[in-house]
């Protein structure tokens, strides 16, 4: 007979179950926590390698020198920024269109919901100014994207000049089989948010924006520039975008390619990389990388422009410039060179970005750890529930028949379990929209700012809540509640198992 | 696929260098899966090089394209070679061959152990490619035919044939990989596979009095210039290999006897008067 239709063996393997159950939920935990914790450990993990046929070498000749040029424009930029005090629009577009780019404005404008700390403002409003390189031959079904970021003081200026210097040494080349998008956005990622939600027709953040005059096709990858400076000395990738999506590995290895080519110091999450993997400051190097991964995907900020792209299905990296106290700097006709070998690789492609993983993780810009490397290591965490539940149903299975003699309990009712379902929902409901609603009348009355009357509702909204389940405790009494409780937990842990198990195959 | 395409060019390109050859444009089929010389990519549009120096625009303007894009397919290769096409084929697509022809076929693109592959989506294997030889010989659609073909693992398509009068060339053994010649940076692809480049040197030296014969043809690309091994079947063939010129297949020549004798044609005669 079969293993659980045997009932001698399944009643086995149930003692097993409830006997040990508790060690066993130890050891899963820590088996758990230690297969995490070796990911990072060197042997391990896998090499990076190119995925996608298209851009197999670095076989390219890079010819951008025009470093300086860049640099004239970052400083025309932050003159022309500081007399508008925003984004020149007038100048942007009149270099843009002087270069032989199509170019199109879009103003934008938003109400947050609590208002600007630093100005003291409700609404947000700007202008995103972009120029479209057509492709001389192609059809213009495809396009990639290059943008720079007009954020708040000076930063930044050096990537729009070297946006416009690489806008126009593009133009003049005739290899380019997608049309190239130069976006530069004001107000960081409203900006941003407000061009892509145009682009693509749809209205998700409530945006309001002018309705979008030109558009080149389907974008296929992007890359946002962050460079304040006029030289740097390393020069470090971006990943993690909205909601902890990732693009695809492909991209973070083209990267990693021509940074290799070009002799660049490249960084993933500010660090370098290290060769002593089998010492434990190396070992631990690697860790720390990886966690920093782990922590801003899990915080679900887009870490750079790049991360309200992924939602689109349009894979994109932020690329930062850093300029530290080192002794060797390159200057921008390296950056240049670099980003030209890039779009260069880009231009090759023929499908979007599929070859590659989607979900990793980096303990270094070499090695990466996908999906189902690290996923056995949740599995376990939640195997524990697992475990608990069917202790759980064991108990709840065996408990009627030792209860025979005594005097028959209802058991439980369905009064007794809905109740407190509907107090945690009610709960949630409360938690989900007091805090927003009552934030104008908490403002009034009590001498606290907006973002502080929020949390303070919480706060007074979980003080409540703990003296909820002794009082349904009073309410209902019997022994069926320790059934019902059983119960509860039971099916509560089932459905947090659920998606863990789908998501592991 | 740029350097596949390189290949078959160099052998166009052979045949611009025999200007005294009556080259019959008709009776070359070509089919190219990609098209290189107009991809949106190609810096210098219209034009596929043979190397970086740019010297030898191999696509030049007598290159006529029969088939291009999805139109290659195995279906349609080996409707070629058997001549089932539909009554509609303008003859620039079809071989027009009869038993007195020689054919000579060079394919070119990624293969391996027994299969060339096409499209992406479909291979041709060594017994499919065997057996549309013998289909060609029963329905005598050849006398002659030259196999020449420049893949990975190249010699395993000649290992079934079975039909007579057919000498065949791979570029490289069973177990070996072809590999490319030289990279071009400008663009960022090979230009060329190295057994075609070594072959369309030693084709541009021969003219349409060359007496060169197969075993020259045999000996080019040796291991120390291809790194892979050459290969060659001539069990096949009826008449010794150092016997057959190589302009029996390149170059369109066409045998001529002189004679001094007149000879009356009358109109309207159906008889043949002697020679």
């Amino acid at each position: 007979m079969g293993l659980l239709s045997d009932p001698n063996r399944r009643r086995a393997l149930t003692n097993l179950v409830t006997r040990l159950n508790t060690p066993l939920c130890v050891m899963c935990y820590i088996v758990g926590i230690t297969w995490f914790l070796g990911l990072a450990f060197e042997p391990f993990t896998l090499r990076t390698y190119m995925s996608e046929n298209a851009m197999g070498s670095t076989m390219v000749e890079e010819k951008f020198v025009y470093g300086d040029r860049a640099l004239s424009y970052s400083r025309e930029f932050s003159g022309h920024r500081k007399k508008v005090g925003g984004l020149p629009v007038d100048w942007l577009g009149k270099t843009m269109k002087s270069r032989g780019l199509e170019v199109y404005k879009q103003t934008f404008s938003r109400t947050l919901p609590f208002p600007d700390e630093s100005k003291e403002r409700y609404m947000v409003k700007g202008t995103n100014v972009y120029g479209i390189l057509r492709a001389p031959r192609a059809p213009r079904t495809e396009s990639i994207l290059l943008s720079a970021t007009c954020s708040e003081g000076s930063n930044n200026n050096q990537a729009v000049g070297l946006l416009l210097a690489l806008a126009s040494y593009f133009r003049g080349q005739i290899y380019w089989a997608k049309d190239i998008i130069f976006l530069v956005n004001e107000h960081d990622l409203i900006g941003m948010e407000a061009w892509l939600e145009a682009y693509h027709d749809v209205n998700m953040t409530g945006i309001q924006s002018s309705p979008m005059q030109g558009r080149a096709g389907a974008i296929q990858a992007a890359v946002s520039l962050e460079l304040s400076s006029d030289v740097i000395t390393s020069f470090d990738v971006v990943v993690e975008g909205l909601n902890g999506q990732l693009p695809n590995l492909d991209l973070v290895n083209l990267f990693y390619a021509f940074c290799q080519k070009i002799g660049m110091l490249c960084t993933i999450q500010g660090k370098l990389q290290r060769n002593d993997w089998d010492t434990l400051p190396g070992y631990s190097h690697s860790l720390n990388t990886m966690l920093l991964m782990v922590l801003k995907q899990s915080s679900g900020r887009p870490q750079g422009d790049h991360g309200l792209f992924l939602r689109y299905h349009v894979e994109a990296v932020t690329l930062r410039g850093i300029n530290s106290f080192r002794q060797y700097k390159f200057d921008m006709s390296t950056v240049g060179k670099l980003i030209e070998g890039m779009f260069r690789k880009l231009n090759n492609l023929l499908e979007r970005f599929h070859q590659s993983y989607f979900f990793y993780l980096l303990p270094s810009l070499t090695r990466f750890v996908s999906i189902g490397y690290y996923m056995p290591a949740f599995s376990f965490l939640i195997l524990i529930l697992m475990l608990r539940a069917l202790d759980l149903w064991v108990q709840l299975s065996n408990t009627p028949r030792v209860q025979d003699d005594e005097e028959q309990d209802p058991g439980p009712s369905m009064l007794s379990l809905a109740t407190p379902i509907f107090i945690c929902h009610l709960t949630g409901l409360a938690l989900y929209f007091l805090p927003i609603l009552s934030q104008d009348m908490a403002t009034q009355h009590f001498p606290v700012s907006e973002t502080e009357a929020v949390v303070f509702t919480a706060i007074a909204i979980y003080v409540a809540g703990l003296a909820l389940p002794h009082n349904t405790h009073r309410a209902l009494s019997g022994n069926g509640t320790e059934c019902g409780w059983k119960f509860e937990t039971l099916i509560s842990s089932v459905p947090c198992c659920a998606p863990w198990l789908y998501s592991a195959d | 696929m740029h350097h596949e395409l390189e290949k078959l060019f160099g052998y166009m390109s052979e045949f611009d260098q025999l200007p005294a050859c009556m080259t019959d444009v008709l009776h070359i089929v070509l089919m190219l899966a990609d098209d290189m010389a107009c991809n949106h990519r190609n810096p210098k549009p219209a034009t596929v090089f043979s190397h970086k120096n740019m010297e030898l625009n191999v696509y030049g303007d007598d290159v006529e394209v029969d088939y291009r894009g999805y139109e290659v397919t195995v279906e349609n290769f080996l409707r070629v070679l058997t001549g089932r096409l539909p009554a509609s084929t303008p003859r620039s697509k079809r071989l027009l061959s009869d038993d007195r022809s020689n054919i000579l076929i060079y394919m070119t693109g990624h293969g391996g152990n027994g299969f060339l592959k096409f499209q992406d989506s479909e291979e041709i294997t060594n017994v499919e490619l065997a057996d549309a030889f013998e289909q060609m010989w029963q329905k005598r659609r050849y006398n002659e035919l030259l196999f020449i073909i420049d893949t990975c693992q190249g010699a395993s398509m000649y290992e079934r044939f079975y039909s007579p009068n057919i000498m065949a060339l791979a570029s490289s053994q069973v177990g070996e990989d072809s590999l490319s010649h030289q990279p071009d940076l400008a663009i960022g692809v090979h230009l060329m596979d190295r057994y075609t480049f070594y072959l369309l040197e030693f084709l541009e030296d021969i003219h349409p009095a060359s007496q060169s014969n197969m075993n020259d043809l045999f000996k080019v690309c040796p291991k120390s210039q291809c790194v892979s091994t050459p290969g060659h079947r001539t069990d096949l063939f009826q008449r010794n290999p150092n016997s057959v010129l190589i302009t029996d297949f390149f170059g369109s020549v066409r045998k001529v006897e002189i004679t001094m004798s007149t000879m009356k044609l009358n109109p309207n005669n159906t008889e043949r008067t002697e020679m």
